[in-house]
């Protein structure tokens, strides 16, 4: 694990992942995905095409989700009636561009050769991303730690709290995967700037 | 979204115009990006140049605005604007907020 760096000549950025490690991602961001696109927010696949173009509304509430709701802050901090309408014109165009962006991060896997069902040892996944993928796969890792740091309460300064749990503790664990995806975020940032 | 790659700037040319009071008096509004404990501070940094096109200087001032202040205005403009680019900071997944400038 290296995370990754930018080819000098053709000036990708490249990565190597373990068959686990690509798993692991796969599994993440589809978690994204799925929580981005399991909310009443997203408009039913089934209804009338014309009926669901003609309808601009997005929610105009915060999400229950607190994951969610880190994802969509409020925009407005003391004016509840413009915030609200900030969230109807955006929430719906930003959940999509955060769905899209994790999937994509799916698709690179898989076309990079990562199997539906993960059997074999010893695969390794060679990752190649042009800058504007880079940047895509950027912003899918800060979902995936904004979610995985929600969920699991992260504070600022808090590490010692995490370093001293058990190992076997489910959420000692999580955070150890949530400071994989930073190791990854910080190497792809260099990269980027390089 | 901006599209433009970071840029290198020239060191003999880091020295930014002074159009912050100027600015402020013509635009009554303002763009806060607030502290979060899982943003990186080389990702936030990034951020504000790719989306702002900041000189790396500037950005890093800003990001450690931020990290020490807990916000930072990072950018002024119309209320229009504010909320283009409060969008775009939620698009990279950071906090942020707009207000009217006091």
């Amino acid at each position: 694990m290296s995370g990754f760096t930018r080819h000098r000549r053709s000036r990708r950025v490249i990565a190597t992942f373990s068959g686990f490690e690509a798993d692991l991602l796969r599994s993440l961001a589809g978690q994204v995905v799925e929580l981005l696109r399991n909310e009443s927010a997203i408009p039913d696949e089934d209804r009338d095409p014309l009926e669901a173009l003609m309808d601009f509304s997005g929610p105009t509430t915060e999400p229950e989700d607190p994951v969610l709701l880190r994802l969509f802050p409020t925009a407005y901090a003391d004016d509840a009636e413009a915030a609200s309408e900030f969230r109807r014109f955006t929430e719906g165009s930003l959940r999509d561009g955060k769905a899209r962006a994790a999937s994509s991060i799916i698709d690179h896997l898989q076309d990079a050769g990562l199997p539906p069902q993960l059997e074999e040892n010893g695969l390794m996944i060679d990752v190649e991303l042009d800058e504007a993928a880079a940047e895509t796969w950027l912003r899918a890792f800060n979902d995936i730690r904004l979610a995985l740091a929600t969920r699991l309460g992260v504070e600022e300064g808090d590490e010692e709290y995490w370093y001293s749990l058990p190992d076997e503790d489910p959420r000692a664990q999580a955070h150890d995967i949530y400071e994989w995806i930073g190791y990854l975020q910080e190497t792809l940032v260099r990269a980027l700037t390089r | 979204m901006s599209a433009a790659s970071p840029v290198e700037v020239d060191p003999g040319l880091e020295t930014t115009p002074e159009y912050d009071d100027i600015t402020v008096l013509a635009s009554p509004w303002v763009t806060i990006v607030w502290n979060d404990p899982v943003n990186l501070m080389s990702y936030v940094t990034y951020v504000f140049q790719k989306h702002f096109g900041y000189a790396k200087k500037k950005a890093e001032k800003l990001m450690m605005e931020v990290h020490q202040d807990g916000k930072s205005v990072v950018s002024t403009g119309s209320r229009e604007e504010m909320e283009r680019d409060v969008q775009a900071m939620h698009e990279y997944g950071l906090w942020a907020t707009l207000s009217k400038s006091e």
